[in-house]
């Protein structure tokens, strides 16, 4: 195995399809107009020497090293900065060339320190690259001089050096390493977008400066790494580059956090892992990352980890660790017992979206096959389940229209219920790059989110809705849409069912529907929906993104169906630009829906009544299967209480803390015989549980995760699972151990599996995904490269279906008691539950839940910031330290629900979505007053969990 | 405990018929109907029977109206 090399081809490529031929040192090349020299030569193999380019962003002409002849030319240009023209002859080596390089590096090196054979990019160093390159043998300025390399000169205080900045978990920031070059600060700007880099002085007084001369872990920058990885030296190096040394080989593989999918080199060295470096094909990422994919993976050998399997007989009993055998033994006995003495539908199963596809497939096809009933869910229940619901009904698929790419298209975006710069961080940096070049944006969203208005993004219209109040907006922005004439009716006759619109249009053209009439309880002045709407109308290709503000409330279906029908009634569908993007919270969220993990359908969205889908499994699987759909989370928990409902497994997901109604899921798993808990750590579920089997990270496994835009990305093993077994091995040997005769060796079966009976998957396979790098479903006879974009001739379901959309008030309603509205997100550095991302160093940025509060509520409550507080609802309290913000308005209050010991679900309650039972998270009627630290029911839960973790024989694990 | 979870079911099936109760008058009762057959477990059909069976206290209209289109399991 080797390094997976890039080739940095120095500028971007040009989009422009005019072709333009040239020579390069007598070679003939023909590139696109708008290519730089320097890319061109590079196209056609000839490297010119540089430092300050890179393709990942625009050139710069800063390094002077790139410089060439061109013949009829005066001068040496920059060939970065100078375009192809046809015709002309380029020398990129002459004698003149090579003594002005030279020179210039000369120069470079004299302020540079010579430590190269105990500097942590020696092996990686553009720097040292280019010295070899240009022939370098001599400084002749000696090294005495002014420079930024000595802390003293001749025992002086030496006022241009600085020290080492070490302030970030991640990385190091060495400016007397610093050639200047400029690239951390245009990755900063160009590729992530944040704008906390700048170059400070000028001459030789020129540094890098992140905020206004701050450490970067103070200032704005938020580790997204893109700076790091554009060092062409060691001034900005990874930590645990320094700490181990250059990587040896390198995998390409998928990141295991948000929906986003980024594709990442992990760069190792034997099984030990240097560093994630986002891969430059990743066409979800194109070469971006976060601070989570590219730095916070030390969850994976973290002491907490549980790496042998447990079981205990009563939940208040320490756990005792068992072998594998005993454990697969004990699970098969104990559901075949519950299912005998309950019946068979008293066992389910629930599928992990954050496993791979090739993992979920197995759990439910456990539960459907094994355990013979269809009481199997996923975590997708408790955020895009109405996606699938809403877009299934509207248009005939249940996911997004688009790529990632296509934002690159997008005139206008209407951002609602999603805060990207947090929750998808790589799509916001596509997103404000292209607002940058001038797109509009609209963003509906309680609480003002970072894209209302940051460095060089400002939105065209924030629409400040009360929570809960999504369809009556939107269903405003279609009445005026529809009533002042500016709907698409040329692409409704084409695409959609006529009489249902006008039904529709109808509708909504109501005079009750109107932004004036609808100001009342959504809070919104009705100039601005009238202007939001007609903006999305009018302005060219209008695209929607939404997040989980839009599906976590009990019209969560209803408010998806809306903004589908806003894409229809303006004809944003089917082509590059526009669509209906759902941002999906996990990595595997939109595969394991795809995998039949919901209670009533199969593989590919197909319902479980269905003869013909349950033929071809029953016939594949030798089993009847039943024709009924199973239960739903909260259904099963329902059960639970009730008394039906006895055993489950659950791989890879904490509904304790992520569900709704804590005290309800607590009860619901108290009142269970037998919980099976498969995870990496010993999540707050486990505290419930009677059986504990150990799972493995996406480092220690092959298989796909499918995200937010159907792309499959391959998953690739770097390392043994610590714990023993990969996840679909675990779940493999558990049916085995209830009598199913599995047999797979590798989860590239499992996939063939997959395509052999789901017609979406039909081409997919581990060879196909080598050759591609990824393909988006649907993937088959008819779309053999995949579907980046849907809908593209007509609607999946033949015509698009529009659908009535009636506002109805959540019966979660503020008042004297409760009079302010909670509603609950997530931030940059920490992921869901915080379960990884709590074992990183992220814990630097957020070490603890906050509430944030408006400062006219907090006054009147007599809160300064950083108070204590206690939140309490219908359901429960809890306490936290208050953030006085004017981000959230008067009587709304907002929290993220990444700590345990903050437990923000205590106080959710367990009001959920019409059509899919998807709680409603968003929208919470509060009470906040001072208090003096935890709550109750927080020590009971402490001291309880405490209690729970207990291992006979091991000192108290440690959270 | 189940006069909790049969509140619950109520609510529930009342929700589905007040997203169905505002789309055009013909669909409404099928709408419900087929929701609940697509959706609802065998013991959660089962329990909004014998509710509807013993008066039917709380429930929309529609969904009584519906009722007779809703697949009906078989007793426990």
């Amino acid at each position: 195995m080797n390094l997976v090399r890039e080739i940095d081809f120095g500028t971007p490529a040009s989009k422009s399809e005019k072709l333009v031929t040239l020579t390069i040192d007598g070679r003939e090349i023909t590139v696109p107009e708008g290519t730089s020299i320097m890319r061109a030569a590079m196209e056609a193999g000839i490297e010119v020497p540089k430092l300050c380019a890179s393709d990942m962003m625009e050139a710069f002409g800063s390094c002077r090293l790139c410089l060439v002849e061109i013949e009829g030319r005066a001068g040496m240009p920059a060939s970065c900065t100078t375009p192809v023209a046809a015709g002309i002859s380029v020398s990129t080596q002459t004698q003149r060339l090579k003594d002005v390089r030279r020179g210039v590096m000369e120069l470079y090196i004299s302020d540079h320190p010579l430590d190269c054979l105990t500097c942590a990019a020696n092996g990686d160093c553009e720097l040292q690259d280019m010295a070899g390159a240009v022939g370098l043998r001599d400084v002749r300025y000696g090294y005495d001089g002014a420079n930024h390399v000595k802390a003293r000169n001749n025992g002086e205080i030496n006022r241009q050096w600085a020290p080492k900045d070490e302030s970030n978990p991640y990385f190091t920031f060495d400016p007397s390493k610093c050639i200047v070059c400029s690239r951390c600060v245009r990755a900063c700007e160009e590729v992530q977008g944040t704008f906390a880099l700048t170059i400070s002085g000028r001459g030789f007084d020129s540094h890098v400066s992140a905020g206004m001369n701050e450490d970067f872990v103070s200032s704005e920058c938020v580790s997204c790494g893109a700076c790091v990885q554009a060092c062409p030296t060691a001034t900005l190096t990874e930590k645990s580059v320094i700490e181990i040394g250059q990587p040896e080989h390198s995998v390409v593989t998928t990141c295991a956090y948000c929906g986003v999918g980024c594709s990442f080199k992990a760069e190792m060295r034997g099984e030990e892992l240097v560093r994630m470096v986002p891969w430059k094909d990743g066409q979800a990422n194109r070469g971006h990352s976060c601070v989570k994919g590219r730095f916070a993976y030390g969850y994976s050998n973290h002491k907490d980890r549980i790496l042998n399997p447990m079981i205990r007989e009563k939940i208040t009993d320490p756990w005792r660790e068992v072998t594998w055998e005993e454990a697969f033994a004990h699970v098969a006995s104990e559901f075949r017992r519950i299912q005998y003495q309950y019946g068979r539908d008293s066992v389910g199963g629930i599928t992990s979206s954050r496993c791979t596809n090739e993992e979920t497939y197995l759990v439910q096809k456990l539960v459907r096959a094994g355990f013979g009933n269809n009481n199997v869910d996923t975590c997708a229940r408790v955020c895009h389940s109405p996606t699938g619901y809403g877009l299934n009904q509207t248009f005939g698929t249940s996911a997004g229209t688009q790529n990632f790419d296509s934002v690159e298209h997008t005139d206008v975006a209407i951002i609602i219920g999603a805060n990207p710069t947090d929750g998808h961080p790589v799509f916001a940096s596509r997103l404000k790059k292209r607002l940058r070049e001038g797109a509009k944006l609209i963003v509906i969203d309680p609480r003002r989110i970072d894209l209302v208005r940051s460095a060089h993004v400002e939105a065209s219209y924030h629409l400040p809705l009360k929570p809960g109040t999504n369809v009556a907006i939107l269903t405003a922005m279609a009445h005026v849409i529809v009533t002042e004439g500016l709907a698409n009716e040329a692409f409704i006759r084409e695409r959609c069912d006529w009489s249902e619109y006008e039904d529709w249009a109808a509708f909504v053209a109501e005079p009750y529907h109107s932004p004036e009439a609808t100001e009342v309880y959504t809070g919104v002045p009705a100039e601005l929906v009238r202007g939001a709407a007609r903006l999305y109308a009018t302005d060219g290709n209008g695209a929607i993104y939404y997040g989980l503000g839009v599906t976590e409330h009990s019209q969560g279906s209803t408010t998806v169906m809306a903004i589908a029908n806003l894409a229809m009634v303006t004809g944003n569908i089917g082509r590059p630009g526009v669509g209906v993007n759902p941002l999906r919270g996990q990595n595997n969220v939109q595969g394991s829906c795809d995998m039949g993990s919901f209670p009533h359908e199969l593989p590919g969205y197909r319902h479980i009544s269905d003869d013909a889908t349950r033929e071809t499994f029953e016939k594949l699987w030798g089993v009847t299967l039943n024709n009924e759909p199973g239960l739903r989370i909260p259904n099963m928990l329902d059960a639970a209480v009730d008394g039906t409902f006895k055993g489950i497994y659950i791989q890879g997901e904490d509904i304790l803390q992520s569900d709704p109604d804590t005290k309800h899921v607590a009860a619901g798993l108290a009142a269970m015989e037998c919980v099976v808990v498969q995870d990496l750590f010993l999540n707050e579920t486990a505290n419930y549980a009677h059986v504990f089997l150990p799972g493995s990270t996406f480092l220690e496994k092959d298989g796909t995760f499918t995200n937010a835009e159907r792309r499959i990305n391959r998953v690739r093993r770097v390392m043994r699972p610590k714990n023993g077994y990969a996840d679909w091995e675990v779940t493999q040997k558990l049916a085995q151990a209830m009598g199913l005769s599995w047999n797979y060796g590798h989860p590239s079966e499992i996939m063939d599996e997959i395509a052999a009976t789901t017609p979406t998957f039909a081409m997919v396979s581990y060879d196909y995904l080598d050759k591609m790098g990824s393909v988006q479903w649907p993937c088959n006879e008819k779309a053999p490269l995949g579907s980046p974009i849907m809908h593209v001739d007509g609607f999946v379901r033949g015509k698009g279906k529009f659908i009535r959309t009636e506002y109805v008030a959540t019966d979660e309603k503020s008042g004297p008691r409760f009079p302010l509205l909670l509603t609950t997100g997530r931030i940059l550095s920490h992921y869901n539950v915080g379960a990884q991302t709590r074992r990183t160093e992220n814990v630097v940025w957020h070490p603890e839940d906050r509430l944030e509060i408006h400062p006219h509520d907090a006054e009147q409550r007599g809160i300064r910031d950083g108070d204590w507080v206690r939140l309490a609802s219908r359901s429960g309290e809890t306490t936290l330290r208050a953030l006085i913000t004017d981000r959230v308005a008067p009587g709304v209050v907002y929290t993220t629900f990444h700590h345990p010991s903050t437990q923000a679900n205590v106080i959710t309650t367990d009001f959920s979505d019409w059509a899919t039972n998807c709680p409603e998270y968003k929208v919470t009627a509060v009470q906040v007053t001072p208090s003096n630290g935890p709550s109750d029911w927080q020590r009971d839960y402490d001291e309880q969990a405490r209690q729970s973790r207990r291992i006979a024989g091991k000192l108290e694990a440690a959270e | 405990m189940s006069e909790n979870t049969n509140a619950k079911l109520i609510y529930m099936a009342n929700q589905i018929a007040t997203f169905f109760q505002s789309q055009p008058a013909q669909e409404a009762a099928q709408g419900v109907a087929t929701h609940i057959n697509k959706y609802w477990e065998r013991r959660m059909r089962r329990k909004l029977f014998e509710h509807i069976e013993a008066g039917g206290e709380g429930l929309n209209p529609l969904v009584i109206e519906a009722a007779a289109k809703i697949r009906k399991p078989e007793a426990a």
